[in-house]
């Protein structure tokens, strides 16, 4: 009586998983075809080289490399300009090099906001070295959202230590 | 080349009508009852044979364990075994000892059997019992090769699941998600994809570049996701066999929030230029994309609806993060949240009933749920920072990633879209960002 219901339920067992590639067992090393996500000649520009010696002078002679924001703004202010007037100075006697142009958010925004906010950041500071006088070719802007934060905190301070745009020298 | 294998449903044993003890079934609306006692005890094989994976016999305890851990995360079952239940043998599989399984308190009774074949692959046999009213609610059977034999027994979880709760079923998925290691301020952010239990864990990038947001294609044989390659915030798409991934947007410009619209053929993203971010389309191949919105603010994280038809999308265009609902093409663009709050990363449920939110209050993110048309809005978390949700293919539970104060360390959760309390998935490192695949076939 039940072994008739055991046999056609077998002949009727339905067929899955017939792609045997699909899932991988166990654990392997990312495929090699993922190499490739250092940045380079996959997608057909080359990577930003930063340069040690160029930013530790970029410090010394504008005072910084960093300017700072207030909580979820964008404006630069007083002695923000200031510190990006001393760093388009030091880009107008450095004409060989490039500067990527990097904006951070605190963590307490969502991560795609943050995004956005870390580009709106880097352009304001992109602006305003323009308007200084730096070629627009020579500068580059991403935005790092709330991916690097240079505090690790989560308070008021370490928050206002990590909105802010970093003038990254590159090659 | 994917082999695509409809599963036809069975026909039910016996009519689910006349009985005393009526309808067995479980309330997934909440909290009402009582989780069911399922027993799932472990499944016999007629004859041990050696296979790939471990003999028959072994598959069988396998098999039941996973199907016990499956039913147990929906929340509604508290499965019974298989661990210290009676044993039976092999015919007993469509004819169990009702009066065995009433006495050791289940109300339901998940039986089966593990058989070879001669191809090489292995039949799992599937039943369903109302132990109460002692007969067969269902019974389903699925061929696999015997190393794929977790897929048959999440299949057959999600046989017992979806009879059960009337829902559709969600338990043979897959997640893609990034995991984190290392310090806040130097963390090695890579993609990684399991089996939705946590099973059959590999990485799908190296951490040289960061990464964030992965999401399938609605086939679940791509992702599309942001990566930091060439010191630039960009969209690619991966090929998941392979690995093999593209740049979605050539150039230097910022491109992020990306999503694949629900027919596959297009992905739809944030771009920024000079400080402004709007929401772009363009073929899943790449192309001239088009763009759908244009106001100063910073228009992000959009999300169709299942039909295609409309996107949700954050904006801050009223001076702080709310959700907009458009027309795919981008027109009727309308404000629905009105909470108080700010409302961040929408999407849309599977269903089209709902939409997923993170709720942005008092200092914390926390998810959330609302109609499309911002009425009948509830919170279902309640941390420091809950972020990131994405649908089961059923749209029954959302998965989230929870944010530790201090450290950082994030770590995956799920929760039923009616409520209750979030449970962890595990993760081999940290996890963030996930995105559940859609049911496999």
């Amino acid at each position: 009586m039940n072994k008739p219901i055991l046999i056609g339920m077998t002949a009727l067992a339905l067929v899955i998983g017939g792609c045997a590639k699909k899932t991988p067992p166990v654990e392997t090393a990312p495929p090699a075809a993922t190499a490739t996500d250092t940045g380079t000649a996959a997608n057909g520009d080359v990577d930003l080289v930063e340069l040690p010696a160029m930013q530790a002078d970029l410090v010394a002679k504008a005072g910084s490399d960093t300017v700072y924001f207030g909580t979820d703004e964008y404006q630069l202010d007083p002695a923000s300009q200031a510190t990006l007037a001393a760093q388009a100075r030091w880009m107008l006697a450095n004409a060989k090099v490039r500067a990527s142009i990097e904006g951070h958010c605190d963590e307490r925004g969502t991560r795609e906001y943050n995004i956005a906010l870390g580009e709106r950041r880097a352009n304001a500071a992109r602006d305003y070295l323009i308007a200084q006088g730096v070629p627009a070719a020579r500068l580059l802007v991403v935005s790092w959202g709330k991916e690097r934060p240079a505090a690790v905190g989560s308070n008021e301070t370490a928050w206002a230590q990590n909105r802010r745009v970093v003038t990254v020298v590159v090659r | 080349m994917k082999l695509i294998v409809a599963l036809f449903a069975l026909p039910l044993a016996a009519a689910a009508s006349a009985q005393d003890s009526g309808p067995l079934e479980v309330d997934v609306v909440g909290g009402i009852n009582a989780p069911m006692a399922i027993a799932v005890p472990f499944m016999p094989t007629p004859e041990p044979v050696p296979t790939p994976a471990g003999d028959t016999a072994q598959l069988g305890r396998s098999i039941a364990e996973v199907v016990a851990t499956d039913l147990r995360s929906t929340g509604l079952f508290t499965p019974l075994g298989p661990t210290g239940v009676r044993a039976y043998a092999f015919p007993e599989a469509a004819a169990p000892a009702y009066a065995e399984w009433r006495n050791a308190g289940a109300s339901a009774l998940v039986s089966g059997y593990v058989e070879a074949r001669p191809d090489g692959r292995i039949i799992v046999g599937c039943y369903l019992h109302d132990v109460t009213a002692g007969r067969e609610l269902t019974h389903q059977g699925f061929a696999v090769p015997a190393t794929e034999w977790r897929r048959a027994a999440h299949k057959c979880a999600d046989t017992i699941y979806s009879r059960l709760s009337g829902e559709q079923p969600f338990l043979d998925t897959r997640v893609v998600y990034v995991a984190e290691t290392g310090p806040k301020n130097n963390r090695l952010k890579r993609i990684a994809i399991m089996d939705s239990d946590g099973s059959n864990h590999r990485y799908l990038t190296t951490g040289k570049a960061t990464v964030v947001t992965p999401r399938f294609s609605p086939r679940g044989d791509k992702l599309v996701y942001m990566s930091y390659q060439g010191r630039m915030a960009r969209v690619y798409v991966m090929d998941v066999a392979s690995g093999a991934e593209r740049l979605l947007i050539p150039g230097r410009v910022t491109t992020f929030a990306p999503r694949f619209s629900p027919d596959g053929r297009d992905i739809i993203f944030s771009m920024a230029t000079g400080g402004n971010t709007d929401i772009y389309v363009v073929g899943a191949n790449g192309g001239t994309p088009r763009r759908l919105t244009a106001t100063p603010g910073a228009d992000t994280s959009p999300s169709y609806s299942p039909d295609g038809r409309q996107i949700v999308f954050e904006s801050d265009r009223s001076g702080t993060q709310q959700l907009y609902v458009m027309d795919a093409d981008g027109a009727n663009q309308k404000r629905i949240t009105f909470g108080g709050a700010r409302y961040a990363s929408p999407v849309w449920s599977p269903r089209g009933n709902m939409i997923a939110f993170t709720r942005i209050g008092g200092g914390a993110f926390r998810i959330g749920v609302m109609s499309p048309s911002g009425a009948g809005e509830r919170t279902l978390t309640d941390s420091w920072q809950d972020e990131g949700p994405s649908w089961a293919p059923n749209g029954q539970f959302i998965m989230f990633h929870r944010t530790a104060r201090g450290s950082g360390e994030a770590t995956l959760y799920a929760v039923s879209v009616n409520g209750g309390r979030p449970r962890i998935l595990p993760t081999p490192l940290g996890g963030s960002d996930p995105s559940w695949s859609p049911l496999q076939n």
